[in-house]
């Protein structure tokens, strides 16, 4: 089994960055926080489109957990209110809690799926919640393993990616 | 100049922040830069409350009851904390786009509209969007860079835009928007409570010591001052329960209804050749539960984050309390202006700049300021 060709930490060093794709909000739930599962012409050749869209899937589903509006949330509300909010001193929301989940599972799919693939997603969190910023490095590494990255991404990506 | 040494010195995302915001307490606390009319809420509500608890209320819980001063410093406190959350929390800025993102954006739009000749005015740049099955527009901020998420607004005092804007209000001395609403309405309605309550028990107390004086009841120290102090109160509760409860009404339907003030006075929603508001859930339950208790989003503005520099000791040292724009970041300051001088002006539908000088009942108006520019 080949190993990952590039760690999280040696795509910052070795590669330079070619150019940063912006996956836009999708406001037709409403103000939610959604992101656009459109697929980004940039990343064609570099990701399959499934894994892609998997990602962004899994994504909006943890936004809409945080967003939800129900029992829970509401409990919440009234306690917070009922001590004028000072329990936020000590206690963390359940917004925050899921915003956590959510940074870890972005590092996590950097290093498993979009690392080894020269891309790199940055949390939306550091970005306003406006976009789910994406940055494509090109390879300054040894010609090996740059044909080995094109070559996992073209034997993967019979399904979904147009010819290149 | 000085000795110019290099030495780490840790910067905080909050000193480079854009916008006309003040912030103290190295970051943790965020306000507008004008707070007078905010010191002059203070003042009132705290002289009030004193006056009341170190005259009437001794009179009166010997007379009446001791629970009649325990509940006005309830409700007190809570009016003081709720004031002070309002006062001092993101009300739910946008962070301005950085440059990458500007100029993909930028081009995006090129894409759509096609590159416009020299000369030319460039078409608005809005787009269109569907939410439950109404067509609702976006629209290009020009000093952020954004496409402003439905409902959000610039605040031309503050230079920021805002998620769910309701309005800039003086008194707080902050702008009102998603994150704070809920503070700023229950600040308004245990203000109005607390007025109520103080106008209440000052008649009560007049009617009392005037006519109602029984067996073994204490003369009166200080009699004139005591009549003094007592009219005064009066006065102030007077004009307070006008306005603030009167706003406080005013909410109230805004917040059954799941409406900003914004969009209240624009007049999105009304009128029989607009959209209906897609965002009420038609149930004034529900929507009184979704805006005052539903979840809480975070602050995305990061503003204790520190910023990876090293600074010199010939760079000027930020205050603490300083305003936060005085030294445009290197990455954005300069290029915003650039950008800004250069855009030439939309047309008068969709101009950006003055429309969020609003005055909603209660609230003083501002002297304009020069909206929409960075500062140099």
């Amino acid at each position: 089994r080949r190993p990952q060709v590039h760690s999280l930490q040696e795509l910052r060093r070795s590669a330079s960055l070619a150019t940063k794709v912006f996956v836009q909000r999708d406001y037709s739930e409403g103000t939610t926080c959604q992101f656009q599962t459109k697929f980004p012409p940039e990343l064609e050749s570099r990701i399959e489109r499934q894994l892609f869209e998997e990602t962004v899937k899994t994504l909006n589903g943890f936004y809409a957990e945080a967003e939800k509006i129900g029992g829970s949330s509401y409990l919440e509300g009234c306690l917070a209110c009922a001590t004028a909010y000072f329990i936020f001193l000590c206690m963390e929301t359940h917004y925050e809690k899921v915003l956590r989940k959510i940074s870890k599972y972005i590092q996590e799919q950097n290093e498993k799926v979009y690392a080894p693939r020269g891309l790199l997603l940055t949390d939306p969190l550091e970005r306003g919640m406006r976009v789910i910023e994406i940055s494509i490095y090109e390879d300054r590494c040894s010609s090996g393993s740059s044909s080995s990255g094109s070559s996992s991404s073209s034997s993967g990506g019979g399904g979904g990616v147009g010819g290149r | 100049m000085s000795v110019m040494v290099a030495r780490k010195k840790v910067v905080r995302k909050w000193e480079k922040l854009p916008g006309r915001n003040t912030f103290c307490c190295d970051g943790r606390i965020m306000m507008a830069r004008q707070k007078g009319i905010f010191y002059l809420t203070l003042f009132l509500i705290l002289g009030t409350c004193a006056l009341f608890f170190a005259f009437e209320c001794r009179y009166l819980a010997v007379q009446l009851s001791p629970a009649i001063p325990v509940f006005a410093a309830v409700l007190f406190l809570f009016a003081m904390a709720t004031l002070l959350r309002t006062s001092f929390s993101d009300p739910g800025v946008i962070p301005r786009a950085l440059p990458d993102e500007a100029a993909f954006i930028e081009m995006e739009i090129e894409a759509t509209n096609g590159t416009v000749p020299q000369g030319q005015r460039p078409p608005p740049r809005i787009k269109n969007f569907q939410i439950n099955n109404q067509i609702v527009k976006l629209k290009y901020c020009y000093t952020c860079k954004i496409f402003r998420p439905p409902r959000a607004s610039h605040c031309s005092i503050c230079d920021n835009c805002v998620e769910r804007f309701d309005h800039h209000c003086p008194w707080v001395g902050n702008c009102v928007g998603k994150r704070n609403y809920r503070y700023f309405y229950l600040f308004i309605l245990s203000l109005s409570l607390l007025t109520i309550y103080i106008f209440t028990f000052n008649i009560v107390y007049v009617a009392l010591s005037e006519f109602g004086c029984r067996d073994g009841c204490n003369p009166r120290l200080f009699p004139v001052l005591n009549c003094v102090l007592t009219v005064l109160e009066v006065l102030i509760c007077f004009f307070t329960l006008w306005s603030v409860v009167g706003l406080t009404g005013f909410h109230t339907f805004l917040v059954a209804l799941n409406q900003t003030t914004n969009e209240d006075i624009k007049g999105s929603w009304t009128g029989k050749n607009r959209v209906q508001n897609p965002y009420s859930h038609g149930n004034i339950v529900k929507n009184c539960c979704e805006v005052l208790c539903g979840p809480l989003p975070p602050s995305v503005l990061d503003r204790r984050g520190i910023l990876q520099q090293e600074e010199s000791a010939a760079q000027e040292e930020t205050c603490t309390r300083g305003p936060a724009a005085q030294e445009p970041s290197a990455a954005q300051g300069p290029f915003s202006t650039v950008i800004f001088l250069q855009v030439p002006v939309p047309s008068p539908s969709n101009t950006e700049m003055p429309e969020e000088k609003q005055l909603p009942a209660g609230e003083l108006p501002i002297p304009s300021q020069d909206t929409g520019q960075a500062e140099h």
